[in-house]
């Protein structure tokens, strides 16, 4: 371990867990003086049995729904005592948390426009409760409440496009990232920040994190997992400063250079189904590419 | 028992320190430190921060701390050098003895 670390070993968080290390990664960027509120999910279980804490910064837990709410009372808190000056507040959740139980608590943080970072790690589905499908789980995914079955190929429906919501409410950042781009990701936390410190309201960043457990595939593949998601054009890497959608900066591989979305599904066991529905990969591809097309590439 | 404390407050930072992830291990990384190309990526990416970054300057190489690693294989699957075919390998999985 780093002397310097903020998220320390000990936690139980499952082997090759990719929200962990994007937890690092964020408070390597932020640094000790963060306050962060975190949801009910994986990570408030893994990191705080108690007696024991994985933090090295404040940290605070209430319920599954309010992290937003909850770090709204503590901005507001630290202006009434004085001292919100050069603190950095983070909310943490996971896409349980934020996509469906804290939506309503996460739009009320943003329409009040508190100068909080909030961070969702999206895993796509309910994973420390076992598996359950989340507005987050993508078409077909099988989950334990959506499993692939011989009449319905997993989830129904498509996945909640959260950034872009977030984004509708015209605040002052918004970004997707990813772990296995970490340099790109400390870039956005630190531009987030900023424009906090710089009083100009709310920023989210939606943070993609492979799920050894609940995706089905070898823990050490997390990384590379994080990377094909992006080499697919499945994530897509954008930030956006303010409330003008022009201002959106995309990167994504151009259609040529871009893998082909069987790539990704083969290295999962919750999409292993989907092997034999050649129809529905091509259901898949096409979504995919008229998405990267709307989107310039 | 201990105590509680109000609101369940737990007053020491890092204690998770005091709990050893170490034994659920089944494969264990092994560096061969001549081969570390310092380049850290297993530092960066370890779910656990069970590995001390490598210092390129004094020509340090990575450690791994054993009593929290567990396993993942992470560090071994994104070493920069294992990925490269002309550098030896830095890091591999073999099973953990009894």
């Amino acid at each position: 371990m780093a002397s310097d670390e903020l998220f320390v070993s000990g936690h139980r968080g499952c082997a090759g867990c990719g929200m962990a290390t994007a937890v690092r990664m964020i408070l390597q960027e932020a640094g000790p003086n963060t306050i962060v509120a975190n949801a009910t999910g994986c990570l408030e279980v893994m990191t705080t049995g108690y007696p024991e804490t994985a933090w090295k910064v404040p940290w605070i837990h209430a319920a599954f729904e309010n992290a937003a709410a909850v770090a709204s009372g503590v901005d507001v808190a630290l202006k009434k005592l004085g001292k919100r000056e050069g603190v950095n507040i983070l909310a943490f959740a996971g896409d349980g948390g934020t996509f469906d139980i804290g939506f309503q608590a996460l739009s009320g943080m943003l329409e009040r426009g508190h100068n909080i970072t909030y961070v969702v790690f999206d895993n796509e589905a309910y994973m420390n409760t076992g598996i359950q499908r989340c507005s987050s789980t993508p078409p077909y995914a099988s989950t334990t409440t959506s499993p692939a079955g011989k009449v319905i190929p997993g989830k129904q429906g498509r996945k909640k496009p959260i950034a872009n919501i977030v984004a509708a409410h015209d605040i002052a950042y918004t970004a997707t990232a990813t772990i296995a781009y970490p340099a790109d990701l400390k870039k956005k936390v630190k531009k987030a920040l900023e424009l906090n410190a710089q009083g100009k309201g709310p920023a989210f960043i939606h943070v993609f994190s492979p799920c050894p457990t609940g995706w089905r595939y070898p823990s050490e593949m997390t990384v590379e997992l994080s990377r094909m998601a992006v080499e697919t054009g499945i994530f897509v890497l954008w930030e956006q400063e303010g409330p003008d959608i022009s201002n959106r900066k995309v990167s994504c591989p151009p259609k040529e250079k871009r893998k082909p979305v069987e790539e990704y599904f083969k290295l999962q066991g919750r999409f292993r189904h989907l092997l034999k529905m050649p129809d529905k990969i091509a259901e898949i591809q096409k979504e995919v590419d008229e998405k990267c097309a709307k989107l310039g590439f | 028992m201990e105590k509680i404390t109000i609101g369940a407050v737990i007053t020491t930072p890092g204690s998770s320190l005091n709990y050893k992830t170490g034994s659920w291990r089944t494969m264990k990384p092994v560096l061969t430190p001549e081969n570390c190309i310092f380049c850290n990526m297993c530092w960066q990416f370890c779910p656990d921060s069970a590995i001390e970054p490598a210092d390129p300057r004094e020509k340090k190489p990575i450690r791994i701390d054993y009593d929290y690693c567990k396993g993942c294989g992470i560090c071994v699957q994104e070493c920069l050098a294992n990925k490269n075919p002309n550098l030896k390998d830095a890091l591999e999985m073999v099973p953990e003895e009894k």
